[in-house]
């Protein structure tokens, strides 16, 4: 059962509320260094900071539509060894996911770490967070929030694809979730507890107890279920798009092998990628033979191998959070083609990614009786 | 016109299905020649990447096979590609591969008999599909 305590926001400023929340959990020795995205003193741009004195939390902002990377390999980087400390991570629910997978894979641990989550609002990529912001970055984020939480119609919703249509917008798996939906946020939000060392951490800050607010619980059903129906429809559309290999070549065409996507993936996590070994530095007359083989061969090669493969190593871990996407250089539509490949295998193990940290992957397990349908020369389907 | 044959590449487990082939050999049973037949130590390292790139180099079809569940030289190998097809299998149908062209079977060291049936039928199967997309279309 988790307890519900108050968090007054004072002038409608909700960031502030957040950034003296941080400072008081900072503060309260219960941490030794909170990673929060913030904006960087330079110029603003929005990244992830790992900050140590509670003074320089007056730059966090986890509120801000800006989402450069996905945190869980950050969160990865700094549990991978015992640091003695404890951290607090500031993520979203899809990072959250992704740290899970990762720590399933050995990537990474929950000790000595407290998991903080705000309810997510989304993001926009790159390009459009960088216009918007440009001018006026608190300003910026304040709009956004306004926009997202009053469902204010703006002139163009800037929402990347990935936002739209994730289904995850309140983290199930955090230690501390900051609630956002279904407030009164102009006046007042509600920090929750997930675990019992969330618990411990809150409890210590002497905030004032109170029940859950009663629409929030309705509004995040809500919104859950238009986004589900969203995230349907781009299944649908996306399986239409690439149902045989020349329309999924087609889909592909604009790829240059620059290999973003996969280190943008949270949860590609081999160390070096097969596909940036020798096995694909061919001598030149391998090229030669091939493109005399078939006629022609387009260059560089071996595109579709390259993201057939990835969905094969991640389709199980696939969070959904769009960093693909974000970081492809040609603007290829990829989180579509990703989570609808991931949605349909992790619908034929029954697995959900980032559910739990007890339970196994996949393909990481086996029973002696199972999946006897990919077994034999029977025809199944009708 | 010339009668289409299918491209089938096999990927067989040294312990069991390849030497079923062998059997198949010495007992003089005879296989279409369709099949190029690669020895592997286990169906358990057939990593999902060979099948992927078998058709994406125009394989019509892929058969794997291997001992019986509870048979593995490696105690479980034989599982793990149990699963690793299933995954391997949704993937691709996405895209258009029809089911009959990964295939996966238990063929045990004495069943040298049922290797030729086996071989046969699958032959038999991906020759009614016809060429596979990426031998007749452009693989980027």
């Amino acid at each position: 059962m988790s307890t519900f305590f108050k968090l007054e926001v004072k002038d409608t400023d909700l960031l502030s509320c957040i950034q003296s929340f941080l400072q008081s959990l900072l503060s309260s020795g219960k941490m030794d260094a909170l990673l929060v995205p913030g904006h960087l003193p330079m110029n603003n741009n929005v990244m992830p900071t790992l900050i140590s004195d509670p003074e320089h939390l007056n730059h966090a902002d986890p509120l801000a539509p800006s989402f450069p990377v996905n945190a869980a390999k950050i969160a990865s980087r700094l549990t991978r060894q015992p640091s003695g400390q404890t951290i607090g991570l500031v993520l979203r629910p899809c990072e959250i996911r992704a740290f899970v997978e990762l720590i399933k894979l050995k990537q990474g641990t929950l000790d000595d770490i407290v998991l903080i989550s705000l309810d997510c609002l989304g993001a926009y990529t790159n390009k459009d967070y960088a216009a918007f912001s440009k001018d006026d970055p608190i300003g910026a984020t304040k709009a956004f929030v306004e926009h997202v939480l009053d469902q204010k119609q703006s002139e163009k919703d800037l929402m990347a694809p990935a936002c739209r249509v994730c289904e995850y917008p309140v983290s199930g798996q955090a230690d501390i979730r900051i609630g956002l939906y279904g407030m009164e946020w102009k006046n007042q939000i509600a920090v929750e507890t997930g675990t019992t060392k969330g618990e411990d951490v809150l409890e210590a800050l002497s905030l004032e107890k109170i029940t859950e607010p009663s629409a929030r619980k309705q509004v995040v059903e809500k919104l859950i279920s238009e986004r589900i129906s969203l995230r349907d429809k781009m299944f649908e559309e996306t399986s239409q798009a690439t149902s045989s290999i020349e329309k999924l070549s087609s889909y592909l065409s604009r790829c240059v092998n620059c290999y973003n996507c996969r280190v943008a993936c949270p949860v590609c996590y081999c160390r070096e990628c097969v596909f940036v070994t020798d096995v694909f530095d061919h001598d030149p007359y391998q090229y030669l033979k091939w493109a005399r083989h078939k006629g022609e061969i387009k260059m560089p090669t071996d595109t579709i191998f390259f993201h057939l493969t990835r969905m094969a190593h991640i389709g199980l871990t696939c969070v959904g959070c769009g960093q693909c996407s974000n970081a492809c250089p040609n603007d290829i539509p990829l989180m579509e083609l990703f989570r609808t490949t991931a949605h349909n295998v992790q619908k034929a193990f029954e697995y959900e990614p980032g559910r739990q940290v007890e339970e196994p992957i996949p393909l990481s397990v086996f029973e002696v009786e199972e999946y006897e349908d990919v077994v034999g020369i029977a025809r199944h389907s009708g | 016109m010339e009668t289409f044959e299918p491209t089938i590449v096999g990927f067989f487990c040294n312990w069991c299905t390849y030497t079923a082939a062998d059997l198949a050999g010495t007992s003089r049973l005879s296989y279409p020649p369709n099949i190029k037949i690669i020895r592997m130590m286990c169906t358990g390292m057939v990593d999902p990447k060979y099948i992927i790139k078998a058709l994406l180099e125009g394989a019509d079809g892929v058969l794997i096979s291997g001992c019986h569940p509870g048979d593995c030289h490696y105690i479980n190998g034989n599982y793990k590609a149990r699963r690793r097809v299933k995954l391997l299998k949704t993937i691709l149908d996405q895209f258009g591969f029809e089911e009959e062209r990964v295939r996966l079977t238990w063929i045990g060291a004495s069943d040298g008999i049922q290797l030729s049936e086996t071989i046969n039928q699958v032959v038999e199967q991906v020759k009614a599909l016809g060429p596979v997309e990426t031998k007749t279309g452009m693989v980027i």
